[in-house]
């Protein structure tokens, strides 16, 4: 989900920026801003990217899950303390073994055109995702019911029916769910688009109803009224909501502008409210301006460096440990991403709840290793490379954007300076090309983004078990995948969290990633706008609860 | 008549050829479009693949192609599950020619009088200003005096919107953008054709006769002069209706420039060979009708006679 940050930046961004923006300050008012009503409420964001699609089912971008998100509802939301709520789930049973779940209904849910949400639209909906000839690619995030995978897995001809899936409407108002193993993050999922309802009726009979705004049913608090193609998604407050006494906003619209300085040009002419992917050369003087509504969130995602330890010279831990200690994070994140990262001695970023909820899993975890240009030379003469001497030449691979560029051209500058290692290049490669270097592990060091989709370090750790599609650095341990699976396995959630950290330090110990930072979502929002919820994953935004105060 | 028709059947080779071409370079582009930094379990790659026909051998989904592509089908986008590829050719292409023919319009205006104008006042202010114009014209970029434009006129003076499509006045600086670089293209055609035809006898003639200068110009000067621009707009027209990803990018403007770049970076394979047909399409159709202008202009033309076919 994230990338290290994709958009490229042309001379364009560069130039209408220095004859546009730089000359026009934030508190110049639009003719828009000062005609708007006062009483009206309505949030104007720019989303970036045309979603791909707003089916529930089938959203994976965030344009898609932050729409999705507005106008859809599972059976849990994450309220503005980031606490998971009932949502169309009043209630709901957990078994004691932790892999029978019993939801609840609520009695006065319903779809926009008045019907009640049921159990069997939820049955139906998350049979519909792992049914293979509905080829969701985000099927596996209901992998965790039983035999969802086998179902969807179109190999597998002992479970061919829906009806073996771990997934059961008893009655109208009760869904009960089969787990395959306890996974205690399971209802932090329900919240999640992929397990959202589709009103059962409609879908059967329309299979493109998510295509138009005037067959699109929704059960969520906003409701789709217009959907311009590349221009924007008008939504207005869906008076069939439950909860529609907290949904303050009459109107909220999703612009559709992908170039940042442009879009960045808008918020500064009050045409937009909230802005995403501010061009990283603007980020000072926003900061230094103190009404420009910058802001920054926590965003679940870290950005590293991914050795392959099957290739020489980084089949030497002592090299790689070298390579770590040897960078200045905090320079890289005020240099160079400028948008207040956290420098990263560890690999699970903060945000993430330890055995105690309250407690973060990074805080409790610590640091791993430190910066010391001093013990980095001494890793790096005991691997046979004395001040970077006969150190071999090794192409540091990047996906081509400016800012990856910057943050590679840095670290290689440090290794150069700190280690005299002077044999590394730099490799941008365009983005397609890049990922098919780095999953047939062609690469030497790639640089990599990690993003979470759901909120636990399990998001992190599970990709580096030995046989794990996206471990591409060749990283294989034995301990490392016992722990992974006992953390997967038990229902204790001190044993769970402990075997969490232990695998942590194991690859921290080991190293075959080298974390840069954790990065951080820099965005704009102007000062009226109120209740934002800023996700550190999935939506870009949450706006049940949003209202302008003016 | 019968050019025409030889033009058509020529031209349908043509194209059979391009798409045939780009569909197996096309394949060979390493990366599929289903390719993500999240590496998705073979599960559902298989079926996603099955979903669009990709698990087939690349000869049956060729033939598969080619006979939807004879119904008029351009298929889904593998990208975008909301949109086909006539779909968002239906979308983008009003939009794109909306810009496109206004821009051409004001090229081919403002760009035949500069260089009528350089002509026919060669070495006087008229003639410096013209080649001012067209220097600047042909060395600085659309998208520079883009952003240039967004600085002047949707910020500091208001005049227009900066971006987004909404109504006549947000094409006016598309529309200058777009136009820079043919106008100035234009002139210099221009200039040297009405040089060259200023110098003909027959001009002389109608001179001595005593004829005025602008009756002249009208009536002989701009016909006989208006060949090498002609055969330059049929081209550039072409390419301006396609769209242009830079354009578009900076107004944010729902065109169709944007899918010729974004459906090769996102190997949607149904979208690239789609617009591959249609730029293609809209390419030949535009040079028969240059070729034909250009016959009506110029009695010298006779494609009847000619014996170069495909020419």
């Amino acid at each position: 989900m994230i990338s290290m940050r994709k958009a490229s930046k042309i001379l364009v961004c560069l130039f209408i920026m220095v004859f546009a923006v730089s000359g026009c300050g934030g508190a110049k008012k639009g003719p828009e801003g000062d005609a708007r009503s006062q009483t009206k409420q309505v949030v104007n964001m720019n989303l970036s990217a045309e979603p791909e699609t707003i089916d529930p089912g089938r959203a994976k971008g965030q344009p898609d899950l932050t729409v999705v998100n507005a106008i859809m509802e599972g059976l849990t939301r994450y309220n503005l303390k980031c606490e998971l709520e009932p949502a169309m789930a009043e209630r709901w049973e957990i078994s004691d073994d932790g892999r029978t779940y019993k939801f609840f209904i609520r009695k006065d849910a319903r779809w926009s055109n008045g019907d009640p949400v049921t159990a069997y639209d939820f049955e139906y909906a998350w049979k519909r995702v792992l049914d293979p000839e509905y080829a969701s690619s985000y099927a596996y995030q209901l992998y965790y019911i039983e035999n969802a995978y086998e179902y969807n897995d179109p190999d597998n001809l002992e479970v061919t029916s829906p009806d073996m899936v771990g997934v059961k409407a008893i009655d109208a108002s009760t869904l009960e769910v089969t787990l395959a193993v306890p996974a205690l993050h399971f209802l932090g999922l329900t919240a999640f688009p992929t397990y959202f309802p589709v009103h059962k009726a409609t879908v059967e009979d329309n299979p493109s109803w998510d295509i138009l705004a005037d067959t699109y049913i929704n059960n969520g608090p906003f409701k789709l009224v217009r959907w311009e193609p590349f221009q924007k998604i008008v939504c207005v407050k869906n008076e069939a909501y439950w909860d529609r006494e907290q949904v303050n906003l009459d109107e909220l619209i999703f612009s559709i502008v992908s170039e940042e300085s442009t879009a960045l040009a808008l918020y500064e002419r009050n045409d937009f409210d909230i802005v995403y992917n501010i061009p990283s050369q603007e980020l000072e003087r926003l900061k230094a301006a103190p009404d420009s509504g910058l802001k920054i969130a926590d965003e679940l995602a870290v950005a590293l460096y991914i050795f392959n330890i099957t290739k020489e010279p980084f089949d030497d831990v002592r090299v790689r440990k070298a390579l770590a200690a040897a960078l200045d994070r905090q320079a890289l994140a005020d240099y160079v991403t400028r948008g207040g990262e956290r420098p990263a001695y560890a690999y699970v970023p903060y945000g993430l709840p330890d055995v105690n909820p309250w407690d973060d899993f990074r805080k409790m975890g610590g640091d791993y290793f430190a910066e010391s240009i001093e013990e980095a030379r001494f890793w790096l003469s005991e691997a046979g490379y004395p001040d970077g001497k006969g150190f071999p030449e090794v192409e540091l691979l990047i996906n081509e954007s400016q800012d990856n560029l910057r943050m590679a051209q840095a670290v290689q500058e440090m290794w150069k300076q700190n280690l005299g290692i002077q044999s590394v290049t730099i490799r941008p490669l365009e983005w397609r090309m890049y990922l098919g270097t780095i999953f047939t592990m062609e690469h030497q060091i790639a640089g990599a983004g990690w993003g979470a989709d759901y909120l636990d370090p399990m998001a992190f750790l599970d990709v580096y078990v030995s046989f794990g599609g996206n471990n591409v650095s060749g990283f294989k341990n034995e301990t490392y995948d016992e722990l992974i699976a006992l953390a997967n396995s038990t229902s204790d959630p001190q044993v769970r969290i402990g075997a969490m950290h232990q695998a942590e330090q194991i690859l921290m110990d080991e190293m075959p990633i080298l974390p840069l930072i954790f990065y951080t979502k820099p965005y704009l929002m102007k000062d009226h706008v109120k209740n934002v919820r800023v996700p550190s994953f999935g939506p870009q935004m949450e706006f049940k609860w949003a209202y302008i105060d003016r | 008549m019968r050019y025409v028709l030889r033009k058509i059947i020529s031209s349908s080779i043509t194209l059979f050829v391009i798409v045939s071409l780009t569909f197996v370079l096309m394949h060979l582009i390493p990366g599929g479009p289903f390719d993500s930094e999240r590496k998705l379990p073979d599960s559902i790659v298989k079926n996603l693949n099955a979903r669009y026909n990709l698990d087939k051998p690349l000869r049956e989904q060729y033939i598969i192609y080619i006979k939807n592509v004879l119904t008029g089908d351009l298929g889904p986008s593998i990208k975008y599950e909301n949109k086909t590829v006539n779909s968002i050719i239906k979308e983008g292409f009003p939009v794109t020619a909306a810009i496109g023919v206004a821009a051409i319009f004001l090229a081919v205006f403002v760009g035949s009088l500069l260089g009528v104008a350089a002509a026919i006042y060669r070495q006087r202010w008229p003639d410096y200003a013209a080649s001012i114009i067209s220097t600047l014209g042909i060395s600085v970029p659309g998208f520079i005096l883009a952003g240039f434009l967004v600085y002047l006129f949707a910020f500091r003076l208001g005049w227009f919107p900066p971006a987004l499509w909404d109504g006549p006045k947000s094409m006016a600086l598309p529309v200058l953008s777009l136009a820079w670089f043919p106008t100035a293209i234009i002139a210099r055609l221009m200039k040297s054709s009405v040089l060259e035809v200023l110098n003909q006898e027959y001009i002389k003639t109608a001179r001595a006769k005593g004829l005025p200068m602008s009756y002249i110009v009208i009536q002989h000067v701009l016909r006989n002069a208006a060949a090498p621009m002609i055969s330059y707009v049929g081209p550039a027209l072409a390419t301006i209706l396609t769209g242009s990803f830079v354009i578009e990018n900076i107004f944010a403007l729902p065109g169709l420039g944007k899918w010729f770049v974004l459906s090769i970076s996102n190997r949607d394979y149904t979208v690239i060979l789609g617009l591959t047909i249609f730029y293609s399409t809209l390419l030949i159709v535009l040079n028969i009708l240059v070729d034909l202008v250009l016959a009506v202009l110029d009695p010298r033309i006779r494609y009847t006679k000619a014996k170069g076919a495909g020419l």
